[in-house]
């Protein structure tokens, strides 16, 4: 029989063991944190909020700014984000609703497979073999058709030579699309089978069950696979310095343009940045990236609690 | 089921973590790391060196800066760097520098019809390339000095490095010591504001996008420049000459330089010398200067005693120039200044 | 609703899932042609050598053996404790803390760090073990892979724990069953496959990471199964050769590349096979 005291033991030892794991892991990640403000200090002392909006990069001079890089980071990541969501969701939705059986084991293995490419691979494929591909036949297709039209067709021109942030962003999609879609199809799966069936019982399509019943009641988590994917959209080093083309100049609102990204500036600078100023200059940049997702999260958890506020009412 | 597995697993990470306690204590390990430019011969004088002695150099590239600040912090045995530091640099920092071998940087174009060695260009026409002055390859001072070559109405696409490296630091060092304009508005490093221009990651990533994009121009080291076949242009030098990339040309670069200079700070652009290819660099091992390892400084230091002696052929054959002897003996000389805590030099020439 | 709504309704269906199917084979087609590419690339490199020697300078003969072995242990390790790690503090996340300041404050954090950039995290390691210590070594890198499975491993345990419906915890409370055993034997197991999937998506990505181990294991051109010292890896080796002009180098590093991709399949494959849900829930 279960005695009173080992009910308590247990239950103490777990709780605390799993609480000690997670005040260490805050610490750990504060830890980083706070490295890097101490290292970006020099940097936000000299600059401050002008940091954000100057498009200088120069370091033999030491006067450095952000907008490039978080211009070509916010770009390159909603441009992947663009191409993976409904990609993502429409591969879970099939490996959950539609596929036999027998096929979605070794499907669901082959998407998980992109993520086990290294990035470095996706950076050199990308450079290599991708981009001439997109420069040639894609980028002329979408000036011909895309860049007619009036507002939007701005994004559209310049020269087509596949490197850049357009490459960039598409290279970054197929990136993150194992991990959106692993996730949603997770979650999707532990959607308990009572709310389908009730849902087919009064003659809902395959598609209304999915869209009405079970994306709401997984929205945490599907929210969460999206954060996921970001998360390495905005932080992915290798593959995108090869292909976006590094100019550190924001001249044209077109997608052809090269730019930079701050994980690309980091990871090809910080090497040699031999001056104090520099480094902490880098260091910022990443600080920076930190306020990025920052604001991104608070804005999903601004949208969930929306969307949460709707349930429940006629539609 | 899970819970199974785990305590097996934990025991098996934790007899493999004591089983690899147990270092081997025979062969001195010696870790090295800095510029990526001479990765190769190093790699490759070390897999010889351990043929013949038994002793691990192992060197890693991470950047010249990367080099500089691991010697500084002393997490390495050696650093090596592109860019060799002042003498006021290594008395702030403690270290000692000595150059190790010798490549040149060369620019490459990507236009149709123009083979390998065919192009010519000046300095000054090569800095206001770079400074984004000159836009078209039919431009009135390309045509001048390259009659014979049919030259299209067509963009000039700069091409550059977008990480820092030693090899932008030679290519800056010689285009500040040519333009007065680009060494007052553009400066020298391993890492500037280029004024134009696509960044390409590594000289890989440079050749790819000269491969890539029609009209392109890009500087690689001579290496990338030879495997890949690529057109590369004739400079005129210091004497007026134009020369071609080679390794006669480099060596002319550095038999031209003066290497009496205190601690070896000598950049090898722009050397007079009629033959002498004008973008020519020599690639620096820094060591400090008071070792609290002095056992295995002395290591370093034979190894690149033995690789004076024993590997002028593996450094051309990977396209680099050996230093010359009267060099390496000077060098050799320079090494009484690496001394132990108690003052006594940690290599005493065998 | 007018007359056409049902067939509305079904045309809707179809197009849906005919896009679904699209979206499939689009996935599809990216890995297959990434695949292709880097087996056409590395073909010629592929032989047993690879498996028996170590890693040559260029022009020698040479193999890929102490990098093979290298990311074996650093990525084994950096799982080995980033999962514990991770699955606890998720369950902590998901069952006890979820409305506390110590469950809330570390998973937003937690995301925030989602999206650091591996470099960061390579260095945030070296500045307080690799700078202390005075050397580089395979146990740093061991940590900073570690530092980016946890992130990964906390947020799909959290995910799936919380997805997990109540009338199942409460079924099984309702049995006298304690809090710890509830957690274990059952929340865990129910949501056992999405966890499995975080680890492996962990994994997945630790062993194609190179920015985090050039300041923390650096590499080795010879062999060595010491902890304390640099330690070749896979994915910095594929670096070095990659972006180096000679030829024999460059086959090598794709060869590299089918390796190590070879490898996330076996290991997919396997931890599916192990931890597979029984049907019929």
């Amino acid at each position: 029989m279960i005695s009173k005291r080992s009910f308590k033991l247990g239950d103490w030892v777990f709780f605390n063991l799993t609480r000690l794991f997670a005040l260490a892991t805050l610490l750990l990640l504060a830890g980083i944190i706070l490295a890097l403000c101490i290292g970006a200090w020099p940097s936000i002392a000299k600059f401050g909020g002008a940091f954000l909006w100057s498009r200088e990069w120069n370091p033999p001079k030491e006067d450095f700014g952000a907008l490039v890089h978080i211009y070509g980071t916010l770009v390159t990541s909603l441009i992947a984000l663009a191409i993976a969501v409904p990609v993502s969701f429409g591969i879970a939705l099939f490996l959950t609703e539609l596929s036999p059986l027998w096929l979605r084991r070794p499907l669901g293995i082959a998407i998980e497979l992109l993520a086990g490419i290294p990035s470095i691979v996706y950076g050199m494929w990308g450079l290599l073999v991708f981009a001439p591909v997109l420069g040639n036949y894609v980028q002329p297709m979408l000036t011909a058709s895309l860049g007619r039209l009036p507002l939007l067709g701005g994004l559209f021109q310049g020269a087509p030579i596949g490197i850049g942030i357009l490459g960039a962003g598409i290279i970054l999609s197929i990136m993150i699309i194992p991990f959106i879609a692993s996730v949603m199809r997770d979650v999707f799966e532990v959607t308990p089978g009572v709310l389908k069936e009730s849902a087919y019982a009064v003659g809902a399509t395959t598609w209304e069950v999915v869209w009405r019943i079970v994306l709401p009641y997984t929205k945490v988590g599907v929210i969460g696979g999206i954060m996921l994917g970001l998360g390495r959209a905005l932080g992915e080093t290798m593959a995108v310095t090869f292909i976006i083309g590094n100019s550190d100049q924001l001249t044209s609102a077109s997608l052809y343009a090269p730019g930079n990204s701050i994980a690309s500036a980091l990871a090809n600078e910080f090497t040699e940045a031999v001056s104090p100023m520099h480094t902490a200059a880098l260091v910022e940049l990443g600080l920076i990236l930190f306020l990025i997702t920052f604001v991104v999260l608070v804005f999903s958890k601004l949208l969930l609690m929306k969307l949460s506020s709707q349930e429940g009412r006629s539609t | 089921m899970i819970s199974d597995r785990i305590p097996r697993l934990f025991r098996y990470a934790a007899a493999l973590v004591l089983a690899s306690g147990c270092a081997s204590l025979q062969a001195a390990e010696i870790t090295g790391a800095g510029a990526t430019f001479p990765a190769p011969i190093y790699g490759k004088w070390a897999e010889a060196y351990q043929k013949a002695s038994a002793n691990k150099i192992n060197y890693q590239s991470i950047g010249s800066g990367g080099g500089i600040k691991q010697i500084t912090a002393k997490t390495v045995d050696f650093g090596a760097s592109d860019m060799p530091l002042t003498p006021a640099e290594l008395d702030k920092s403690g270290l000692v520098q000595f150059p190790a071998v010798i490549g040149g940087v060369v620019p490459v174009v990507n236009i149709v019809g123009v083979k390998p060695g065919e192009m010519r260009l000046t300095p000054a026409l090569l800095a206001d390339i770079y400074l984004g002055k000159v836009i078209k390859w039919n431009d009135k001072t390309i045509a001048e000095l390259n009659p014979k070559l049919a030259l299209p109405d067509q963009g000039i696409a700069v091409v550059r490095r977008a990480d820092g490296s030693g090899t932008t630091f030679i290519f800056s060092n010689y285009l500040s010591k040519v333009s007065g304009e680009w060494k007052q508005r553009v400066g020298e490093g391993a890492s500037i504001q280029w004024p134009t221009g696509l960044g390409g990651k590594g000289n890989e990533g440079v050749s790819a996008f000269v491969q890539r994009v029609p009209g392109a121009i890009g500087y690689v080291e001579y290496a990338y420049a030879k495997q890949n076949a690529m057109a590369y242009v004739l400079l005129a030098n210091a004497a007026g000459q134009f020369v071609a990339p080679n390794d006669a040309s480099f060596k002319a670069a550095a038999a031209a330089a003066d290497w009496s200079k205190s601690a070896f700070y000598e950049i090898l652009t722009n050397e007079p010398g009629k033959e002498a290819w004008p973008i020519t660099g020599a690639t620096f091992i820094l060591m400090g200067r008071v070792q609290d390892r002095p056992a295995q400084a002395a290591e370093v230091l034979k190894f690149f005693a033995w690789s004076y002696k024993n590997g002028a052929k593996m450094a051309m054959d990977l396209d680099y120039v050996p230093l010359p002897d009267n060099l390496v003996k000077l060098i050799q000389n320079s090494w009484g200044q690496i001394k132990d805590a108690s003052g006594k030099p940690v290599y005493s020439g065998k | 609703m007018t007359l056409d709504r049902p067939r509305q309704r079904k045309l809707i269906n179809v197009f849906a899932l005919t896009m679904s199917l699209l979206a499939v084979a689009f996935g599809l087609f990216w890995l297959f042609w990434i695949l292709i590419s880097v087996f056409k690339l590395g073909v010629g490199a592929l032989s047993w050598t690879l498996f028996t020697r170590m890693t040559p300078p260029p022009g020698s003969e040479g193999g890929l053996l102490n990098a093979i072995v290298g990311s074996l242990i650093q990525v084994g390790l950096a799982t080995l404790i980033g999962t514990p790690f991770g699955v606890l503090a998720g369950v902590y996340l998901a069952e006890y803390g979820r409305y506390g300041w110590l469950g809330r404050t570390t998973l937003f954090i937690n995301d925030i760090l989602l999206s650091a950039p591996s470099i960061v995290v390579g260095l945030f390691v070296y500045a307080v073990y690799v700078a202390r210590v005075g050397h580089f070594s395979a146990l740093a890198g061991v940590f900073a892979l570690a530092l980016i499975v946890i992130p990964v491993v906390i947020r799909t345990t959290e995910n799936m724990l919380v997805l997990v419906p109540n009338s199942l915890r409460e079924a099984v409370y309702a049995l006298g069953t304690p809090k710890w055993k509830v957690i274990t034997k059952v929340t865990l197991r129910a949501s056992r496959a999405g966890i499995v999937t975080g680890v492996l998506l962990a994994v997945a990505r630790i062993s194609g990471e190179t920015a985090p181990l050039l300041f923390t294991s650096l590499s080795n051109q010879f062999w060595t199964m010491d902890l304390d010292k640099p330690m070749a890896t896979l994915p910095v080796t594929i670096f070095k050769f990659a972006m180096s002009p000679f030829a024999d180098w460059q086959r090598m590093a794709w060869a590299a590349v089918f390796l190590i991709t070879l490898g996330v399949l076996g290991l997919n494959i396997l931890a599916r096979i192990l931890f597979r849900q029984k049907h019929g829930s």
